[in-house]
């Protein structure tokens, strides 16, 4: 059942509470607070603004500080000022610059890497967990193997043979999360299946495609949007680890990671040119693991308000 | 038990195929081809000379070819000789091995014994101050990057302490003291990530099982309270921690690299990088299979300690 979304009515046995019992039961003041508090998420709110803030700056970061991130517009290594509140870096050029350039980098990545792990990893999992059979066996398969290797070696392998630039290092990071998708999704699609509206709606004479995309698709929604939050952090995070190593993002243009790996000589006499690229990675993954936390909670009732606090006095 | 043991062993095997058949067509499909690579640098652009170096690293003949030449070698302990300095790869990786499992070790040693109790006084004292400091902490843990984690501890120990680590790396049986001086910060970088899931899981375990009956009754019969958490309910809680534990000896094996990077550190990571930019194949080819292998037993391993530690899971 925990695939449904908070409003939708769960499917009843013929015999189940009559229409006014139900009515009692959806409008009492107690389900509507109860429905509501769950809104009242701390740490949920506080990823949607960290979230809301570097998508904010990615898009417009450059209509309020116009300083070009590649242009050597001052002494190198300054410290922080209210010229160049980052200070600069060991070529001269300015650091915030840079790190707002970084934020669309990363959230460049994070889209188009979640966007190929989705579009492979739903379809794989939609085929595997809606015909079932030796396509599932197969496919599912080849997704222990995928498991079986260690995340960031495949994607480490994946982009240094690809060759190191941006576009493969997405790719690396899309194919090594791809089989999370398609687990979550089979198992979403598998306990959907089950559900006596998939039969009815069969027996009504529903095709194929008309199943799957009114009726499956819908309901297995909530996995999917915490899913998609919760690796798009890690595609942040790898992207950063994957230019750091000089797998991604290729010098002289400015990502998180990259800056954090060239800052590495300039540690003694420059620390902020380590610390304020590390705090940016750290900060917005931080947000979307946050965000990520709260919609579950929101989404999936399963789990509770708290994840793993059995309430039992 | 026994018998159990040698049924999940033998189904490693179709796992491990799959994974050397994987990385086999990885190395080769992937555009780039060592030889005109090589070809560009070294030896010239003659066919004749091409070809030898082919011969040479394996490329010639069929692809099921290949892998039978390749794998028959990997069974034999033969995985090839490095493309750099034709050492063997299984001397290159045999060297870089003790270096990460000191790291990985080191690093979980520190994640355990520090998650487990922050983990038990968090449930211990549900929504206190503390509770909350450690969720949050635990989130933070969970998101800081390790390289990030470690720029700052090196930034940290020169600014107040005015030390550095040594960056020549030294065997501990050398001089156990400058290793474990190079292998601290190291360790904690890495164990941080570790520290928080075990202490997030913690948490939730114990939640779940001081609530349970038996807790109860073990309270009613009179039971100290201290001892019942730590007799009692620790030893239930303990059983996940084993999981995430066993789990992360496989990501960090080779996950650790960066770190390793950073500390001068010559690991299997840092080995596994060095050798992508190089091109050297067969020393990629091997540590991937290494690092794979590892991986799946570690958790082969943590599947068997987990029907040992607790008997209600049934192992067929």
């Amino acid at each position: 059942m925990s695939n449904f979304p908070n409003n939708e009515r769960p499917a009843l046995a013929p015999d189940g509470p009559s229409e006014a019992a139900l009515d009692a039961w959806v409008y009492t003041p107690a389900r509507k607070a109860g429905r509501f508090a769950k809104w009242r998420n701390p740490i949920g709110i506080a990823g949607a603004i960290i979230v809301g803030l570097n998508i904010f700056i990615a898009f417009f970061g450059t209509y309020f500080w116009t300083i070009d991130p590649n242009e050597l517009v001052a002494i190198r290594l300054q410290s922080p000022s209210w010229a160049h509140p980052m200070g600069t870096d060991d070529l001269g050029r300015d650091v915030f610059a840079r790190i707002i350039h970084g934020a669309q980098v990363s959230l460049q990545v994070g889209i188009i890497s979640v966007s190929i792990a989705f579009g492979l990893g739903v379809c794989l999992g939609l085929l595997a967990g809606f015909f079932g059979g030796w396509l599932d066996s197969v496919l599912m398969r080849f997704v222990d193997l995928m498991f079986a290797l260690p995340g960031l070696v495949l994607a480490i392998v994946i982009a240094g043979m690809l060759g190191p630039n941006r576009r493969n290092a997405m790719i690396a990071i899309g194919i090594v999360i791809a089989p999370a998708f398609a687990r979550v999704v089979r198992g979403a699609v598998l306990e959907v299946m089950g559900f006596p509206f998939v039969e009815s709606t069969r027996a009504l004479g529903s095709s194929h495609l008309r199943v799957m995309g009114r009726h499956v698709i819908p309901n297995i929604a909530a996995p999917l949007i915490v899913l998609v939050t919760v690796y798009l952090a890690t595609a942040i995070l790898s992207e950063a680890a994957l230019s750091f190593l000089g797998l991604g993002t290729q010098p002289p243009e400015a990502s998180w990671g990259g800056m954090l790996n060239s800052a590495r000589s300039y540690l003694d006499i420059a620390p902020w040119l380590s610390i304020f690229p590390g705090l940016a990675i750290m900060v917005v993954v931080l947000g979307f693991n946050f965000l990520g936390d709260g919609l579950r909670d929101i989404l999936d009732p399963r789990l509770g308000p708290h994840v793993g606090s059995a309430e039992k006095k | 038990m026994g018998g159990y043991v040698l049924k999940r062993m033998i189904y490693m095997v179709p796992t491990l195929v799959g994974i050397s058949i994987l990385i086999f067509m990885m190395v080769r499909l992937l555009p780039g081809d060592i030889v005109t690579v090589l070809a560009g640098a070294d030896i010239g652009s003659d066919p004749e000379l091409i070809e030898k170096a082919r011969e040479q690293l394996g490329l010639t003949g069929s692809y099921p070819e290949q892998y039978w030449r390749w794998i028959s070698g990997v069974l034999q302990g033969d995985l090839g000789d490095s493309l750099r300095n034709s050492e063997p790869v299984s001397t290159v990786l045999l060297n870089a091995l003790p270096i990460t499992a000191e790291l990985v070790f080191l690093g979980l040693l520190i994640a355990t014994v520090v998650g487990v109790p922050l983990g038990v006084l968090s449930a211990v004292k549900r929504d206190s101050k503390h509770d909350f400091v450690a969720r949050v902490g635990g989130l933070i843990g969970v998101s800081i990057p390790s390289f990030f984690l470690a720029t700052l501890l090196l930034l940290f120990t020169s600014r107040v302490f005015g030390w550095v680590p040594p960056l020549n790396y030294v065997p501990i049986y050398e001089d156990p003291i400058e290793n474990l001086s190079q292998f601290i910060l190291p360790a904690i970088s890495i164990s941080v990530f570790t520290l928080a899931m075990v202490m997030r899981m913690v948490r939730a375990t114990m939640l779940e099982v001081l609530g349970q009956d038996y807790v109860r009754t073990a309270r009613a019969k009179g039971v100290r309270r201290k001892v019942v958490i730590s007799r009692h309910a620790l030893r239930n809680a303990l059983i996940p921690v084993v999981t995430v534990v066993g789990f992360e000896i496989g990501i960090l094996m080779g996950g650790s690299a960066i770190v390793e990077i950073i500390f001068g550190l010559p690991g299997l990571g840092n080995t596994l990088i060095n050798a992508i930019f190089n091109r050297d194949y067969p020393v990629v080819q091997g540590a991937t299979m290494l690092l794979a292998f590892i991986f799946i037993f570690a958790n082969l391993l943590v599947d068997l300690l987990y029907g040992v530690l607790d008997p209600r899971i049934s192992q067929e």
